[in-house]
């Protein structure tokens, strides 16, 4: 008896709070603000997929899908985007979402203070409404990437009434029009959302309720799937993916992201520009030649990730196919160092975030560079600070990743524009930002790819301005009870058509 | 007494005020502009940027920030979240009962183990029980808390399936669940607890047992079992009680690691992300709180002291 009553005081210890319709999603962080204007999280843009639906959506195939509009239109040379949404739309508060709420929404990322996302559509001259599911979006000059941004956050669509009614602090209660609704959070604990039966898609949500749960340690997330206290987890490291094969319990979703890692060059920013590897791109060349990619992706991430030279991941349509990355030459790199007058060993300082897998990754290149004549030193900073010394152009090459967006644009512009924020190391070259422009403009896609082709050839293969290493992978695990899982390698969790059995 | 406690008392704001004020210097100390860390990978707009920056007065100078900082908090304003736009003081009340449930339960855990035990190496001194005690509490000290509780989740969460692997539901919500869900933690921490306990309560017992007073209690035929207790213990146990409220004050500040390895939603692991995230006011916050936490167990363990030790009060 006793045996018994212990036994079934364990099972319910075990079980925890565990419901068949709560899907529990471990994150690797507790997100920031839940308001897409001032959020800028990448696990926060999770949470959104679940709570804010936006205007057009991405598919696998990275093709851009309408969501809460219907159909769209370009109109006079693609500078007036004719934008058409769904029938008897509501927010989750029960209030019309109209052409209104759509003007309302793209004015407020673009009017509210500290907005994030007036940056990203910031082209736009003016929103008129036409009727009540019709708008007209007009542009200050044709953009391609215009479109992909509103699959985005700044594409998302929030209620008017609860955005004036709260301000600055919607983030708090947010109110939007996604298959959840906001029930709670608990910083640093939990987001709880509840099914929201208005969804214009409900037919396609198949869980009651969704708990995000924020767990930093990747080993105690994974034994949270192990033990049936979650039904999914964002993200595994590659070393943990063999034991998820082995458990015929769990399953292991892989797709490459949309990003990816490289190494930036410090080409013009200050004093520290002046060095020889700042100064010379043979020199920069001959340490691209050291480092063997794929070995480096061997020995730190189990041979997962995708080898790369470029910021197109795979599944993008502006991939390059015949730009590869150079295979490892020391002959080719010592000649060029002797080419470029250096004394060796040359010094050069390689700052890292402070972060275990990085790090090792600094000491495979460190090890590497040295059979070509580098003494690399790695600085190993904490992230926020490697960024700001990073903006005030205090290091020689900056390992350094980005998350990747489904437009080609905001791999790269950001970058090597001569302008852009993104470009700490201070690459200038007037016909990069001439073709970046050009790129921007045009529509065709295969145009815009040979467009990008001629950007890679001056600003990688010739100007060396940075070193693109691979495209990370997204590695989601969950439960065998769960199906219907897409992959996208935005490395979102769209909850629409899984199913927990 | 009464006029001690209030210059206690009246000591405490000045130390307060210091303390204040050298948090808020410390953190412009620290790398990273708050405004490039908030923005992260959106930093591309230098006009939103200097919109945060006038917001949050990162743009004024540090007195200016200090003056307001500090004229908010007098009237119980901690601020907001930059990241979350929360309430600091709501986060504070939040994330306290957590922390406070864990470091009372890691601190009985602690006592329970630590005390007895020290008393007992002391009493069977160099024999092989003191050894074996000994053993064990280095073995406590030098465990490291993640190492231990990664091993305890694999156990007990993964292999076994007793116990959730981490989160938290507090006590009043589901008593059964909130205890499952802080056992192993607390046990993490209190076995921390007990090691430093043990090897101080044995070191205070070795000094008491040698003392006149016990010679003079065993010479007048008191039974063995009382002048460990009442006579050498009672001694023993001044040292040992600043030294638990100092570890009780270490286990309130947050255990950072352990916090975040079960993914306990407490003080630590607000503190440590609020740092990582530049969010100023949440630090700020935090660790005033934590510092009036710590002067408030100071101040009892004076208290302690004089309701243990009766010489004291007329010192």
């Amino acid at each position: 008896m006793l045996k018994k009553t212990l036994l079934a005081t364990v099972l319910a210890l075990s079980a925890g709070v565990a419901d068949a319709q709560n899907l529990r999603i471990g994150l690797r962080e507790d997100p920031d603000i839940l308001d897409p204007t001032l959020a800028r999280t990448f696990v926060g843009r999770i949470v959104f997929s679940a709570l804010c639906d936006k205007l057009f959506d991405i598919n696998e195939r990275l093709e851009i899908v309408p969501q809460l509009a219907e159909s769209h239109r370009w109109e006079d040379n693609n500078r007036t985007l004719r934008l058409t949404i769904r029938p008897n739309l509501r927010f989750h508060d029960g209030e019309v979402l109209d052409a209104e709420a759509v003007r309302y929404s793209l004015n407020r990322h673009l009017t509210m203070q500290g907005s994030f996302r007036r940056a990203e559509i910031n082209v736009i001259e003016s929103i008129e409404v036409v009727d009540a599911r019709t708008v007209l979006i007009k542009l200050r000059e044709a953009s391609a990437p215009f479109l992909s941004r509103l699959t985005d956050r700044a594409g998302m669509l929030v209620s008017p009434r609860a955005a004036e009614a709260l301000g600055r602090n919607f983030g708090t209660r947010p109110v939007c029009a996604g298959p959840f609704r906001f029930t709670e959070r608990v910083a640093q604990d939990r987001i709880v959302l509840d099914r929201f039966d208005g969804y214009w898609n409900a037919q396609n949500i198949h869980v009651n309720r969704v708990t995000f749960l924020p767990i930093p340690d990747s080993t105690v997330r994974l034994a949270n799937l192990q033990s049936g206290a979650l039904e999914m987890v964002q993200t595994i490291d590659p070393d943990d993916v063999p034991a998820v094969r082995r458990n015929n319990r769990l399953r292991v979703s892989m797709s490459d992201e949309l990003g990816f890692q490289s190494i930036q060059f410090n080409v013009g920013n200050g004093a520290r520009a002046q060095s020889p590897i700042g100064q010379d791109a043979r020199v920069r060349q001959a340490f691209e030649l050291s480092i063997d990619r794929a070995a480096i992706n061997q020995v730190v991430y189990e041979g997962m990730f995708t080898p790369s030279a470029q910021p197109f991941p795979p599944a993008s349509p502006f991939h390059l196919r015949d730009f590869r990355p150079e295979p490892r030459n020391i002959e080719r790199a010592r000649a060029l160092l002797r080419e470029a007058g250096v004394r060796t060993p040359l010094q050069v300082d390689l700052t890292v975030p402070n972060n275990p897998d990085l790090r090792q990754v600094g000491e495979v290149i460190q090890a590497m560079a040295r059979e070509a004549g580098f003494d690399v030193r790695l600085n190993a900073m904490e992230f926020a600070s490697s960024l700001q010394a990073a903006t005030r152009g205090e290091f020689e090459a900056y390992l350094i990743a980005w998350s990747g967006r489904a437009d080609p644009d905001g791999n790269i512009y950001t970058f090597l524009n001569s302008r852009a924020p993104n470009n700490d190391g201070r690459y200038s070259n007037p016909d990069v930002d001439r073709l970046l422009d050009a790129a921007r403009l045009e529509s065709d896609v295969a145009k815009r790819r040979d467009i990008y082709a001629r950007i890679m050839e001056i600003a990688v293969r010739q100007d060396r301005a940075r070193i693109y290493l691979w495209h990370r992978r997204n590695i989601v695990a969950h439960t065998a009870r769960l199906t219907g899982f897409a992959p996208v390698a935005d490395g979102l969790i769209r909850i629409q058509g899984m199913r927990l059995n | 007494m009464a006029g001690w406690l209030l210059r206690r008392i009246g000591q405490i704001i000045p130390t307060l005020l210091i303390l204040s004020f050298g948090i808020f210097a410390l953190q412009q100390l620290m790398p990273g502009d708050p405004a490039l860390i908030l923005a992260g990978e959106d930093r591309g707009d230098p006009v939103v940027l200097a919109q945060i920056r006038a917001e949050l007065m990162l743009d004024r100078p540090m007195w200016e920030q200090y003056l307001h900082w500090l004229s908010r908090v007098l009237v119980g304003d901690f601020g907001f979240s930059w990241r979350i736009r929360e309430p600091v003081g709501a986060l504070i009340l939040d994330k306290l009962p957590v922390t406070a449930q864990l470091a009372t339960m890691s601190f009985i855990i602690g006592v329970v183990i630590g005390v007895p035990a020290g008393v007992m190496s002391a009493v069977w001194k160099d024999k092989p029980a003191d050894w074996g005690i000994n053993a064990i509490a280095l073995f406590g000290i030098s465990m490291p808390n993640f190492w231990l509780g990664i091993m305890m989740i694999l156990l007990f969460s993964v292999q076994l399936g007793w116990l959730p692997p981490s989160g938290y539901v507090p006590l009043w919500e589901d008593p059964v669940q909130s205890l499952a869900t802080t056992i192993m933690p607390a046990f993490v921490l209190g076995t921390g607890v007990a090691s430093v306990l043990m090897r101080h309560t044995r070191a205070a017992m070795l000094g008491a047992l040698t003392q006149d007073y016990v010679r003079t209690a065993r010479a007048k035929g008191v039974a063995e079992r009382t002048v460990i207790a009442r006579h050498a213990l009672r001694n023993a146990l001044v040292p040992v009680v600043t030294l638990g409220t100092i570890e009780f004050g270490r286990l309130l500040a947050g255990a950072v690691l352990t916090e975040q390895i079960f993914s306990i939603p407490g003080f630590g692991k607000l503190v440590v992300d609020a740092v990582f995230n530049r969010d100023y006011p949440v630090v700020q916050g935090v660790v005033l709180a934590t510092a009036l936490i710590f002067v408030a167990l100071s101040l009892l363990a004076d208290i302690l002291y004089m309701l243990i030790n009766p010489r004291l009060r007329n010192a």
